[in-house]
């Protein structure tokens, strides 16, 4: 299997070099939505006499930089690439192969995320020294932030592939996808740390994966939960893990039984 | 044992269906309706190892349909299919290293980069160990003249170029069972030819059972001694395809050439075609004896053959009648 992954590592880096530009014309956008954010509430924090909810300007600058990266690190564009895979019928070559497709799309995402590490980098580095963040860590939460963060990127994959398996029963799903895009916003801690959030948003937060896959890695890595909040916070993605599995297993068998390879 | 088995295997597609115009369109939000399609009927049949079938129909019969279910792209809605012992829709890692579909102008093949990556992608994906890739991409280079192509990215091929690629990266893991829907379509006689001899080849060396779908009589005459024809679902023959011929062609074709020009030969059968002195007749077969007979009494007669009438008319008729 180590084969097989390198294989479709080495094939995947080969075939997004060709695409240099588009990547980076990707990345200025990603780059863009944090910084915008970033922006937005340190200019709030100032107005309101230095802090909003505890969070200092600095304290915002160390959130969204850090948010940025985990963000970077776990998402995934499968939703949107599945539709056109099954009403091409493109997806009948990958189901004609001995290996499940989750592999050679996990590749292709490990192998994005190395290509773009050189670029967002030196852009938190950049916004590091733009923004003067003030970092309260340690080499221990460092440690257990990289533990949370192959949770959090093995989650939010695992589930925003099976959410992709939706293709299968609909023609067209860029309308559930925008749901899924907005409800991710407010409830991963992107447009607002899910702290400063009302009480009852926190608690949907707390419900939902979006969280566990952006927000609670860097809020451990911050220093901002409770040993026990960070315990338990691991038990929570492990169960989103978990049921992701399951469920992915019984939407795959369901969804490929309903594929009807047109097209090719 | 078959390497193929087919038991009354049929699918059934829901396809949504509506009137046209914008009234429609708003009643089909309320009131959306379905009609369901057999696009195969309960088709039964099977392959033995080794084997080289031709599967005929016109556009929409079955074909595709049938084999995207052979290979387990597709849920059979009824019936029973083993493929080398396992059910296709399984999906199972062995059954899956065994087979191959090949789809004439679809690519398996990564459009970007060079040819040579997404065989070596293949040869990891099929657990092939690096010397039997070496020796099969040898043999494949040669047989099918790639030297030139692997490094190219798949985008700069010809489609001639690409399909012979695609070819290859279908049967680097040296699959039992081909299934080759349109293998040559869209190319040029000598690619046809090319690709035609290379399966041919396949089949002869690895013992390798083959079901071919094709527009292309040539392809069809070439390599399979048995036809399959398909028609609305259903199948209409099976058996040689020499049998075909007999079975659903009553008449013969007599061509004649006469010392004369102009001759009105319209009282020995039905004439279909004269060029000069050269004239060609169609008779039933039970008049073709007597009628040759005739002919060379009483015309000037320089030289007459007896044909069967061409491969092409007689599928068309068995379409007609179907």
């Amino acid at each position: 299997m180590l084969s097989i992954y390198w294989s479709y590592l080495t094939t995947s880096l080969a075939w997004q070099f060709q695409y240099r530009v588009a990547m980076a014309i990707y990345m200025a956008g990603r780059l863009l939505e944090p910084t915008v954010y970033l922006v937005v509430w340190t200019t709030v924090a100032e107005a309101r006499g230095g802090s909003v909810g505890g969070y200092t300007a600095s304290g915002f600058a160390a959130y969204y930089i850090v948010l940025m990266l985990v963000n970077q690190f776990t998402f995934t564009w499968i939703m949107h690439e599945y539709q056109y895979r099954i009403r091409s019928g493109t997806l009948s070559a990958v189901l004609l192969k001995p290996v499940h497709p989750i592999h050679s799309d996990l590749a292709d995402n490990f192998g994005y995320k190395i290509l773009t590490s050189v670029i967002i980098f030196p852009a938190a580095a950049f916004l590091y020294w733009l923004f003067d963040p003030v970092f309260t860590s340690s080499l221990i939460l460092f440690g257990v932030f990289l533990g949370s963060m192959v949770l959090a990127y093995l989650l939010r994959f695992l589930i925003e592939w099976t959410l992709a398996l939706v293709s299968f029963w609909t023609t067209r799903n860029e309308s559930f996808n925008q749901m899924y895009f907005m409800l991710g916003l407010f409830l991963s801690g992107r447009i607002a740390p899910l702290d400063l959030l009302p009480e009852w948003l926190q608690t949907t937060a707390g419900w939902m994966p979006f969280k566990w896959a952006v927000a609670f890695p860097a809020e451990i890595v911050l220093g901002r939960l409770t040993q026990q909040e960070i315990n338990e916070g691991f038990v929570v993605q492990l169960f989103w893990l978990g049921f992701g599995l399951v469920i992915h297993r019984i939407v795959w068998w369901r969804g490929i039984r309903k594929y009807s390879a047109v097209g090719a | 044992m078959p390497s193929i088995s087919v038991n009354s295997l049929s699918k059934t597609y829901s396809v949504p269906e509506r009137d046209a115009g914008v009234a429609a369109a708003f009643k089909s939000l309320f009131n959306r309706k379905t009609k369901d399609v057999k696009a195969v009927d309960e088709i039964s049949f099977s392959v033995e190892p080794g084997e080289v079938v031709g599967f005929l129909g016109p556009n929409g019969a079955g074909k595709t349909t049938s084999l995207k279910m052979l290979s387990g792209l597709l849920y059979p809605t009824g019936g029973e299919v083993n493929v080398l012992g396992h059910t296709p829709s399984r999906r199972e890692r062995d059954f899956l290293s065994r087979i191959t579909l090949v789809m004439g102008q679809r690519n398996q093949l990564i459009w970007d980069i060079p040819v040579i990556d997404s065989l070596q992608r293949n040869r990891a994906v099929y657990r092939i160990s690096w010397a039997e890739y070496e020796d099969t991409l040898a043999e494949l280079k040669s047989l099918l003249d790639l030297d030139e192509l692997l490094s190219k990215p798949v985008r700069n091929l010809s489609l001639g170029e690409r399909m012979k690629c695609e070819i290859a990266a279908a049967l680097l893991h040296k699959p039992s069972v081909l299934f080759l829907d349109e293998p040559t379509i869209g190319l040029d006689v000598t690619m046809q030819r090319r690709i035609r001899d290379f399966v041919a080849e396949y089949n002869r060396k690895y013992e390798a059972t083959v079901l071919l779908t094709s527009h292309y009589m040539a392809d069809v005459e070439a390599l399979c001694k048995r036809v399959i024809v398909i028609h609305h679902g259903r199948i209409l023959f099976d058996g040689d395809l020499a049998d075909l011929v007999t079975k659903f062609s009553p008449n013969k074709t007599i061509i004649v050439e006469l010392e004369t020009e102009g001759t009105d030969l319209s009282g020995y059968g039905e004439v279909i075609e004269s060029d000069g002195n050269r004239y060609s007749l169609r008779v039933s077969k039970s008049d073709t004896p007597p009628v040759t007979a005739k002919l060379l009494a009483d015309q000037p007669v320089i030289d007459l053959t007896v044909e069967d009438p061409p491969i092409e008319s007689v599928i068309e008729q068995v379409f007609s009648e179907g």
